[in-house]
C-alpha cells in the first residue's frame, strides 16, 4: 500500500508541477513571440503613460509569482500531508 | 566632465563611511559565523539552520547583481520598454526553479547539484562531469561580475581597477573562508535588505514630483523622448533568438551552482520551498523597481547626461540617486552597488569551492572516505584558490566587454547542469553515460556555438561576418543536451541505477529522515 501511495502523491505532484511549468513558459514565450511580432500592438497606449507591452511585461512578472505561490499554497495544504502520512506509516513499520 | 554636474567618481566622504559601515558590520558577523563554523556541513551548508524567510532573502541576494540593478536601469533609461525584457526573462527561471528542482534537490544532495545526479549513478565520472558543468557556469559568471566590479568602482569611487579588484576579492574571501555559508548567507541577506531598501526609496523619491504616480513619471518620459519608449524597441528583433535567449533565462537560473546550493541551508523542502517563494516576490518587486528607476533616470537626469557619463547608460541609477537625493545619497546607493558585487562574488566562490573540495576533492580523489578535518581544510584551501582565480580573471579581461559571458552562464547551465539534474530526478532509465555525455554535449555545443556568433567574432574578434548568425545558442543546446541524455541511456542501459530509482523517488519526496528501506512491504 505504502509504494502505491507513494506513487499516487509523486504522479499528482508531477501533475501540478508540470502544468504550471507549462503556464509559465506559455505566459513568458508568448511575452516574448508578441514582443518579436506585434511591436505596433504592444506599443498601444492603454492610458497616459502605459502601453500593453508594459502591462503584460508586468503582468508575467506577478503571474509568475502567483503561481509559484499556487504550487507553495497547494504543496503545504495537500501534498505536505500525504508525505507526513506516508511518512508516518513508514516508520511504524509500513502498511497498517 | 563635458558640462555634466556629477560628483560621481570623485572619492567620496560619504560614500567612503557607508561602505566603511558595511565592511564593519559584515566582517562582525563573518568573526560570529566563524566561532560557529566547525563542520564541513556548517562550512557549505549554515547546518541547515536557515529559515524559509532567511533563505529567500539570501536567494534573492545572490541573484539581484549589480549588473541587473545598474544594467536594466541604464536600459531602460536609454532605451525605454526593452529594459522590461531583460527583467521578465530573468525571473522566469524562478518559478521553474520552484517546481521542478528545489524540493527534490533538498531531499537528495549535501552541498552540490552534483549530490543529486551522482545519487543512484556511478559517483566518479558523474562528479566529475557535474564539477566541470558547474565550475564552467561560475567561472564565466566570476568573470562577469569582476570585470564589472572593477569598472564600477572605478567609476563610483575612482579607485583603480586593480585596487577595486583586490578589495572585492580580499574582503570576499575573508568572509567566504572564515564564516563559510552562514557569513555568506547573512551578507547575502543583509546586501539584499539594502538593495530592496535603497532602490525603493530612490523610486519613491523620483515619483515624488509625479504624485507617487508612475504612470505620471512615464507619460512625461513618452512626452521628452516619444512615444517609442514605451513600445518594444531593437532589443528583439528575431523572434528565433528571442525564443533562444529565453529558453537559457528560463532553464538556466535551474542551473546556476549558487543558487542550487542554497537549498541545502534549510532545514527540510518544505522550507526551501517557501524561500524560492518569497526570492520570487523579492526579484520580481526589485525588477518592476528597477523599471521605475531607468524612467526616472531619464526624466531626473536626462539621457545626455547618462550617456555622457558612461555610453552604456550603466550609471543611471547613481546619477538618479544623486539628482533626487544629492550627494549623501549617491554614496549610499554607490556603497549598496558595492555590497551587491561582493555579496554575488562570495556565494559563487563558495559554490566553486564546494565543487572542488566536496565533489572533485572528497568524491573522487578520496572516493568519499575523508574526515572532517580534511574536508573542512580542503575546503578551505579551494576557497583560497577560487578568490586568485577570480583576481586573476579580473585582471585577465580587464578592459574587455565581458557583458555577454551572463548570459554564456545561463546558457551553459541551461543546457548541461538544468537537463541533467532533471533527468535524475525524473527519469527511471537515465544512466551514467548518458548523464556524462548530456553534460559534454551541453558545455560543448554552448561554447562553440557562441564562439562561432557574431558575439565573439563580429563584436570582439572584429572579423566581417560570423560562422553563424545565431547569437543565443539555447534553441539549439538545450534540446541537444536532453537528445544526448536520452539516447545515449537507452542504447547503454544501466539496471543498477534502474533499479535504485525506488529509493530516489522514495527519498525526493519524503526527505533524508525516511530512507531507510521499509521492512515490511
Amino acid at each position: 500500500m505504502n509504494e502505491k501511495d507513494l506513487r499516487r502523491v509523486a504522479a499528482a505532484r508531477d501533475r501540478i508541477a508540470l502544468g504550471l511549468t507549462a503556464a509559465t513558459m506559455f505566459a513568458y514565450f508568448g511575452f516574448i513571440l508578441l514582443v518579436a511580432w506585434g511591436k505596433p500592438l504592444l506599443g498601444s497606449l492603454l492610458t497616459s503613460g502605459l502601453s500593453l507591452g508594459m502591462l503584460l511585461g508586468s503582468l508575467v512578472i506577478f503571474l509568475s509569482w502567483v503561481f509559484t505561490g499556487a504550487y507553495v499554497y497547494w504543496a503545504n495544504r495537500h501534498y505536505d500531508v500525504h508525505v507526513d502520512r506516508i511518512a508516518g506509516k513508514s516508520k511504524h513499520g509500513g502498511g497498517t | 566632465m563635458n558640462g555634466v554636474q556629477t560628483s560621481l567618481g570623485e572619492t567620496s566622504g560619504t560614500a567612503i563611511a557607508f561602505f566603511l559601515v558595511f565592511i564593519s558590520a559584515t566582517l562582525a558577523i563573518t568573526g560570529w559565523a566563524a566561532r560557529k563554523t566547525k563542520t564541513t556541513s556548517e562550512f557549505f551548508a549554515a547546518g541547515g539552520n536557515v529559515s524559509g524567510l532567511q533563505n529567500g532573502f539570501a536567494l534573492a541576494g545572490d541573484y539581484m547583481s549589480a549588473a541587473s540593478f545598474l544594467g536594466i536601469a541604464g536600459l531602460v533609461a536609454t532605451s525605454g520598454f526593452d529594459g522590461l525584457i531583460y527583467s521578465v526573462g530573468w525571473l522566469v527561471g524562478w518559478p521553474v526553479v520552484t517546481f521542478l528542482i528545489a524540493e527534490p534537490l533538498r531531499n537528495l544532495g549535501k552541498y552540490t547539484f552534483a549530490d543529486v545526479v551522482a545519487y543512484r549513478l556511478k559517483k566518479k565520472p558523474v562528479r566529475i562531469a557535474s564539477a566541470i558543468g558547474g565550475l564552467t557556469v561560475i567561472s564565466f559568471y566570476l568573470i562577469a561580475q569582476m570585470v564589472g566590479a572593477g569598472n564600477l568602482i572605478k567609476m563610483m569611487f575612482g579607485l583603480q581597477y586593480e585596487t577595486a579588484l583586490l578589495i572585492v576579492g580580499t574582503v570576499m574571501l575573508l568572509y567566504v573562508l572564515f564564516g563559510g555559508m552562514i557569513a555568506t548567507t547573512w551578507v547575502q541577506i543583509v546586501k539584499a535588505v539594502l538593495l530592496l531598501g535603497g532602490a525603493t526609496l530612490l523610486a519613491v523619491l523620483s515619483l515624488v514630483p509625479f504624485g507617487m504616480n508612475p504612470l505620471a513619471l512615464f507619460s512625461k518620459a513618452a512626452e521628452t523622448y516619444g512615444p517609442e519608449v514605451l513600445a518594444p524597441g531593437k532589443l528583439v528583433s528575431s523572434p528565433l533568438e528571442a525564443v533562444s535567449l529565453g529558453l537559457a533565462l528560463m532553464f538556466g537560473t535551474a542551473g546556476l551552482p549558487h543558487i542550487l546550493m542554497r537549498f541545502y541551508t534549510v532545514p527540510d523542502a518544505k522550507a526551501a520551498r517557501a524561500s524560492v517563494f518569497y526570492a520570487t516576490g523579492f526579484i520580481g518587486f526589485f525588477y518592476l523597481v528597477t523599471f521605475i528607476l531607468g524612467f526616472g533616470a531619464s526624466v531626473h537626469v536626462g539621457r545626455t547626461a547618462i550617456t555622457t557619463v558612461d555610453k552604456g547608460g550603466n550609471m543611471a541609477a547613481l546619477l538618479l540617486a544623486e539628482a533626487v537625493g544629492g550627494r549623501p545619497f549617491l554614496g549610499f546607493v554607490s556603497a549598496v552597488a558595492f555590497a551587491t558585487i561582493l555579496a554575488v562574488v562570495a556565494g559563487l566562490t563558495l559554490s566553486g569551492a564546494a565543487a572542488l573540495a566536496h565533489d572533485l576533492w572528497v568524491g573522487v580523489i578520496r572516493h568519499g572516505q575523508a574526515d572532517e578535518k580534511e574536508q573542512l581544510k580542503v575546503a578551505r584551501v579551494a576557497t583560497i584558490f577560487l578568490a586568485l582565480v577570480a583576481m586573476g580573471l579580473g585582471l585577465l579581461f580587464k578592459g574587455q566587454n565581458v557583458a555577454f559571458m551572463v548570459g554564456l552562464a545561463f546558457a551553459v547551465a541551461a543546457s548541461s547542469n538544468f537537463p541533467v539534474l532533471l533527468l535524475s530526478i525524473t527519469w527511471k532509465k537515465f544512466t551514467t553515460r548518458g548523464a556524462v555525455s548530456a553534460i559534454v554535449a551541453g558545455v560543448v555545443s554552448a561554447l562553440v556555438l557562441i564562439w562561432m556568433s557574431p558575439t565573439i567574432q563580429v563584436d570582439l574578434l572584429k572579423n566581417p561576418t560570423a560562422i553563424l548568425s545565431l547569437k543565443n545558442p539555447g534553441i539549439i543546446t538545450v534540446p541537444l543536451s536532453f537528445f544526448v541524455g536520452i539516447v545515449v541511456s537507452l542504447l547503454f542501459p544501466e539496471p543498477e541505477a534502474e533499479a535504485k530509482y525506488a529509493e530516489v523517488e522514495r527519498r525526493m519526496h519524503l526527505g533524508a529522515a525516511d530512507t531507510e528501506p521499509v521492512a515490511a512491504e
